[in-house]
């Protein structure tokens, strides 16, 4: 942020400026110059990376009284609701243990968690974003500690689903994302998919899409009648990649977009099927499928349009859910996009909400560990679905009756992430992707670059990082 | 001095040694005087300068070990097509914050000074608010001007205009001009505030002079005006030009350097390359050449002024 000063009197700015007032700058610059030498940063954490205190044990109740600091980015409604009660409740059932909260925003804590990490007084408990530009590079600086050895005490692997946990697990050196060692654990789950009005699809006669391809010629119906049919705001660049996720779900095997995502080598954007992707999601915004000027409105603006009566489909995550409720109520529905031709089943961009990890320097392992197993245990999943959050375990359990956009999404991740394919968000595949990946669509998008213009950025992206 | 030969520092009279002493004595407050300040300028502003200067020859995530890489991060900086188009379009936001609101800052401030009009300071007041709000507000607020339907294109349509609509911050054409549009507006109170006080300044028979000689209206701006607040037009275009390259607020909420990258400005890749990136040495380059290219500019305007009197 720019402050802006007071004009100083031309004077003393001119002053500043002059030859002298240089020389005399440049000289204590060069003198303080002198002062730095060392290298910057440190050679990895106060523990080596993944390495287990002494010995595991749940039973932290007869541990000295301490402090645990914890910091998180549950700041909206229910979500900083959630962690308020899951905190007051471990407090309650340990109270040798006074958990000091540090809550900001995704984005400020995106900005102060490397910061923080290298301090002298690192927190104990953080919630790091999976991505590579995140987590992997905690976890090859050797700044987390890997879960694992508390997997077998907790039971994690039999509550978690594999391919959840594979969201957060990186080899011990950072390069192999979606398997090896376990370094955080998520409390909530994600998926994309499609929100529709119902009244507006049956205004124009149609019925819900039960293929993909139903779906796409659904969308030159509804441009015909006049409607908007896709809503996008794409000024911030990454709302498009959720878009383009379901749209390569359609097209490319779940197994090549698994490893794209994740930036893992043995994989290729050239391929095609990611042009027929490509050239489909093009070819909608050629056809004004999408709202005019999506590259210049915001993600917020958009979606609050679509629940004022603007556009019949949003694509989007299912966080956005409890919001559109507010306003729709049983009118927006969440599906999740249909299957294609040739597909076994259904796949979809999706995942977790940002996992709990435990620092190297956390002053005692265990008792950070049994934090984290206290708010993504099942008690915890009750807490979470009480306030509107999509548990991440056994979430099609919370469900009711009733006819509701929440109930959509929860079975929605249910269905997606125990017989269906979860692909991961594309940005996590290199620490740049999801500028790369941004602009990229945004030119794409607005026919600036064809679609083999798009995949070859992508793919040179993609090469350089895993030195293919 | 006086003029006659002195034979020795030490035959000096009385007096002249009196007046010596007081000066030594002089010189040791002011240097006890300016010690902590110089401490305080040296510990928040030179050393972290020194501290960004080092960090960007190493390559460092901010988490591990740093590794000296020499000049890389320079290379990258003047080679790699994004931070290299960051600086031309900090070049084209100049024209935006600097030249244009001066060359409409004088118009309107040589207007407003010599009019005896009621409501002058009122006028003054708004053409300054923009100064006074926070900038990341005002970028909120003209995001929704430059909406697809937005204020602008509304106006824009009940004039007739529909084929100039367009969604001006997602339009890789009108992208920088919307932006750079936003300086202006910003820019131009604080330029105007500024003239109109220089203008006050200048003694009114330099213009009952000129008239004499038969000077009309762009006459007398020309050649009484513009000379009379030389200094204020330098200090305006010095706030300005930083102000100008500094930008990253006002493009961090309007539209993240997009579309593709056509808004991208040096202060806004520091803040990618360092935090969202963890890219410090090549944020630290970067801030290092941003640095002396401002430093560069103001020297010039400054020296040009100076040159000129």
């Amino acid at each position: 942020m720019s402050p802006r000063p007071i004009p100083p009197t031309s004077q003393a700015l001119r002053l500043a400026t002059t030859r002298r007032g240089f020389l005399v700058s440049t000289g204590a610059l060069a003198a303080t110059g002198a002062l730095a030498a060392c290298a910057p940063g440190s050679s990895g954490g106060s523990a080596s990376p993944g390495s287990a205190p002494m010995e595991v044990t749940t039973d932290i109740a007869s541990l000295p009284e301490q402090t645990l600091v914890v910091w998180d980015q549950e700041v909206r409604g229910g979500q900083n609701e959630q962690m308020e009660r899951l905190n007051a409740a471990f407090m309650t059932t340990y109270p040798n243990i006074t958990i000091e909260r540090n809550s900001q925003s995704f984005d400020d804590l995106q900005t102060t968690l490397r910061l923080a990490l290298t301090g002298d007084d690192a927190p104990d408990v953080v919630e790091a974003n999976n991505s590579r530009s995140t987590m992997g590079q905690f976890v090859a600086a050797g700044q987390l500690v890997a879960l694992d050895p508390w997997i077998e005490a907790y039971g994690w692997h039999s509550s978690y689903s594999p391919s959840i946990l594979s969201y957060s697990s990186y080899s011990e050196d950072g390069r192999v994302f979606g398997e090896g060692r376990l370094w955080g654990l998520p409390q909530v789950g994600e998926s994309v998919g499609i929100y529709y009005s119902a009244s507006r699809l049956a205004e124009l006669g149609m019925d819900l899409p039960v293929t993909w391809e139903d779906f796409t010629e659904g969308l030159r119906t509804i441009k015909d009648a006049g409607k908007t049919p896709l809503m996008l705001g794409n000024v911030e660049k990454w709302p498009a990649l959720h878009v383009f996720g379901p749209v390569q779900g359609a097209h490319v095997d779940p197994r090549t977009i698994r490893a794209l995502g994740f930036g893992n080598a043995g994989a290729s954007w050239s391929t095609p099927e990611n042009l027929a992707a490509a050239a489909e999601i093009q070819a909608w915004a050629t056809s004004g499928y999408f709202n005019e000027g999506f590259n210049g409105v915001d993600y917020d603006t958009v979606w609050q349009d679509f629940s004022t009566g603007t556009g019949v489909y949003l694509i989007a995550g299912s966080w956005l859910a409890p919001d559109l409720e507010a306003v729709m109520g049983e009118d927006v529905r969440f599906m999740l996009p249909p299957k294609a031709q040739g597909m076994s089943t259904v796949a979809t961009t999706g995942g977790t909400g940002l996992p709990f990890a435990i620092t190297s320097a956390a002053k005692d392992k265990n008792v950070a560990a049994a934090y984290i197993n206290f708010i993504t245990n099942a008690d915890a999943m009750k807490a979470l679905a009480q306030t509107g959050n999509v548990p991440v375990n056994d979430t099609a359990s919370f469900t009711t009756e009733a006819t509701s956009v929440v109930n959509d999404v929860m079975t929605a991740f249910e269905e997606v992430t125990t017989s269906g394919d979860v692909l991961p968000y594309l940005d996590y595949a290199t620490p740049t992707f999801d500028q790369v990946m941004g602009d990229a669509l945004q030119m794409l998008l607005d026919n600036r670059s064809t679609p083999q213009e798009f995949l070859d950025s992508l793919e040179a992206a993609y090469t350089e990082f895993t030195g293919a | 001095m006086t003029a006659q030969t002195t034979p020795s520092a030490t035959a000096r009279p009385p007096r002249e040694r009196r007046r010596l002493s007081t000066r030594r004595s002089h010189v040791v407050v002011s240097i006890a005087l300016l010690a902590l300040p110089v401490l305080v300028y040296a510990l928040f502003m030179l050393y972290p300068l020194a501290r960004v200067v080092q960090l960007s020859f190493y390559q460092w995530d901010g988490l591990s070990l740093g590794t000296w890489v020499g000049l890389d991060n320079y290379r990258t900086t003047f080679t790699d097509g994004r931070l290299v188009g960051a600086f031309v379009h900090a070049l084209v936001l100049i024209v935006f914050y600097a030249v244009l609101p001066l060359a409409i800052g004088l118009v309107l401030a040589s207007l407003l000074a010599r009019s005896q009009v009621r409501g002058t300071g009122f006028f003054r007041t708004v053409v300054f608010l923009p100064q006074v709000i926070a900038m990341v507000v005002l970028a909120v607020s003209w995001r929704r001007i430059y909406a697809p339907d937005g204020l602008l294109n509304s106006g824009l349509r009940l004039i007739g205009l529909d084929a100039l609509t367009r969604s001006w911050l997602g339009d890789f054409d009108t992208a920088l001009i919307a932006v750079g549009l936003i300086g202006t507006w910003v820019s131009t109170g604080l330029v105007t505030v500024l003239l109109m006080s220089g203008i006050a300044g200048i003694p009114k028979d330099y213009y009952e002079a000129a008239m004499l000689d038969g000077a009309g209206w762009w006459r007398r701006f020309w050649y009484v005006t513009v000379p009379g607040v030389r200094a204020e037009i330098l200090v305006s275009l010095t706030l300005t030009v930083i102000a100008a390259l500094k930008t990253f607020d006002l493009v961090y909420v309007t539209t993240s350097g997009g579309p593709g990258t056509s808004t991208t400005v040096p202060s806004y890749e520091v803040y990618n390359q360092a935090f969202r990136l963890g890219q410090v040495g090549t944020a630290s380059s970067l801030a290092v050449v941003l640095t002396l290219v401002i430093f560069v500019i103001n020297l010039t305007i400054n020296l040009l002024g100076e040159h000129e009197r």
